[in-house]
């Protein structure tokens, strides 16, 4: 079942310029939903709903966390509700991670495609090595959340202003020279998600990615959102809502 | 309770609240929010001869109280509605209306008679698809060829036959006349209108087809003119659609002159439109001494 609602915001903090991370309190989404699922929230004043990835969820406590970016007027309108106030939401959508017991996963994030590993990488605990880039250090962000959780975390900047001079794809090749992971995660640009995919696949090694495209509905009816994947060795477009946003990297076509 | 029930063209439904073709799938992911036994009926995904794939993605452009869409008519095919989604659907206590949409004429009339003994209650011809290269459009912009259509998918089929008309026409009475006149048992209106959102960063137009099809709020008030202007023209029923999101935006349609009234950008803002919707209505009868909701149909008194 799908559940909307308006939910109280029971957190909210700027963790980085232009980037909020919101703690909803919503027991029976919580209670639902999986780590790599969406919800897609209502904007006040604009038409559409903005789909946005899970970040962490707490199911004792009925919470799940949202961070996202503005990326324009309608994130802008979500980023001013004030903690107390309350956000339309519906969730849990789409299709979580896979998840293998007692296996060691590499979890990777491109600037804000960065939450959506802080979930999935408390599942694996400690054989999680969580690799995140960003353009500079002052949008670095979960770089605790992800400590805390006692993953390994692996921060790469473009510009080498905090931990690694270099792309998470470097980062990547380092960890594998040194310890082999059974699956890969991955969130972010399209390009960092192809070079990601290839270096998956020569070393032979599962790799599974979250993706995003403009959505309306949300649910899987109104296929907008369309993506390429393959079927029977045939090229079909497929529903980021529905089908993903989370792909086998085997089944899904890269695109621009 | 009032009685929210309508007749269009032969067919009852319980209430005029439908869920427009392509808004709603075949209904199975909406039925994760509430029963399709509430809706009046299910104006299911435009359905093709032969699976589609649709447009390249972005499909979707978000406009000041609506938005712009050019999926392109993906869909599975015929043959997968009749033998996947319409054995679903017959379950759900709702009527159901098959939504077609032809390349050529014979496609057409070749997809009305595959309905002919199913389950479907009535058929939408789709002459006003927006995004797609052959049919759609083409075929209900000009009188001549929605007559000849209309005339051909009648031949075809026994099913209560409906015309979707295209806005994107100088004079859409002309036709509605038209597909009256060759044997359409219901029109339903409107369609999409062709729009365009440019990205003034990159310079290209944010969907990828260039343009695309606008509903939501912002057609409303264009809807509800060109309903009352075809009411006023022809004598077969009317289902109106376009930028229909709350109670009073149906009653105004209906009073516009709409026999019953679709649903569909609403949808996505709200899934739960439609209940509320129905709620809204059996409201507004009680507060208004209203026994039968289907007598409000024409009542506008123009100046």
């Amino acid at each position: 079942m799908y559940t909307q609602g308006k939910y109280p915001i029971i957190k909210k903090t700027a963790i980085a310029k232009g980037i909020f991370d919101v703690t909803v309190s919503c027991p029976e989404i919580a209670q639902n939903a999986e780590p790599g699922q969406f919800a897609q929230v209502a904007a006040e004043g604009f038409f559409l709903r903005r789909p946005i990835s899970i970040c962490d969820i707490d199911k004792e406590k009925g919470t799940i966390r949202i961070v996202f970016e503005v990326r324009g007027k309608g994130t802008d309108k979500i980023s001013q509700l004030a903690c107390g106030c309350l956000i339309d939401i519906i969730a849990p959508l789409g299709n979580g991670f896979k998840k293998l017991s007692g296996k060691k996963a590499i979890c990777i994030g491109g600037g804000i495609g960065t939450p959506p590993m802080l979930g999935i990488a408390k599942v694996y605990g400690e054989n999680a090595t969580v690799i995140s880039g960003f353009r500079n250090s002052s949008v670095a962000i979960l770089q605790d959340d992800f400590k805390a959780c006692g993953a390994k975390a692996i921060l790469c900047t473009d510009d080498g202003s905090a931990g690694i001079h270099g792309f998470v794809t470097d980062a990547l090749k380092n960890e594998l020279k040194e310890n082999k992971a059974d699956i890969i995660y991955a969130c972010g640009p399209m390009g960092m998600l192809r070079a990601i995919v290839d270096i998956a696949e020569e070393n032979g090694i599962e790799c599974q990615v979250s993706l995003e495209q403009r959505m309306g509905c949300g649910v899987g009816a109104c296929l907008v959102c369309a993506c390429r994947t393959v079927k029977d060795g045939k090229e079909i477009y497929s529903h980021v809502c529905k089908d993903g946003p989370v792909f086998d990297s085997k089944e899904v076509v890269l695109g621009e | 309770m009032s009685n929210l029930s309508v007749n269009v063209a032969g067919v009852e439904f319980k209430n005029p609240v439908i869920p427009a073709s392509g808004a709603f799938g075949y209904g199975r992911e909406y039925e994760k929010f509430y029963p399709l036994s509430i809706l009046g009926g299910i104006s299911v995904k435009g359905t093709t001869l032969h699976r589609r794939e649709g447009n390249p993605p972005p499909r979707i452009a978000e406009t000041p109280s609506g938005m712009l869409n050019s999926v392109g008519l993906q869909n599975g095919g015929a043959e997968k509605f009749l033998n996947y989604e319409l054995p679903n659907l017959v379950t759900k206590d709702t009527r159901i209306i098959a939504n077609i949409a032809g390349a050529t004429i014979e496609e057409c009339a070749q997809l009305a008679s595959m309905m002919n003994g199913t389950a479907v209650d009535m058929i939408e011809l789709n002459i006003s698809c927006p995004n797609v290269k052959q049919g759609g459009a083409a075929f209900g912009t000009n009188p001549n060829t929605a007559a000849e259509i209309t005339a051909a998918v009648r031949k075809a089929t026994d099913k209560p036959l409906m015309v979707k008309l295209s806005p994107n026409v100088t004079d859409i009475t002309e036709i509605a006349r038209a597909v009256e006149s060759a044997g359409a048992d219901a029109v339903s209106l409107i369609n999409t209108l062709l729009g365009m959102r440019i990205d003034i960063k990159t310079k290209r137009p944010i969907l990828k087809n260039n343009v695309g099809g606008l509903s939501g709020p912002a057609v409303f008030p264009i809807a509800v003119r060109m309903v009352w202007q075809v009411y006023n023209a022809v004598k077969i029923p009317i289902i109106g659609m376009g930028g229909i999101s709350t109670a009073e935006d149906v009653i105004e349609m209906m009073m516009a002159g709409a026999k019953a009234i679709q649903i569909g950008a609403a949808l996505f803002a709200d899934p739960f439109a439609p209940i509320k919707i129905i709620e809204g209505l059996n409201e507004y009868c009680e507060n208004n001494n209203i026994s039968n909701l289907a007598d409000i149909t024409g009542t506008v008194k123009p100046w």
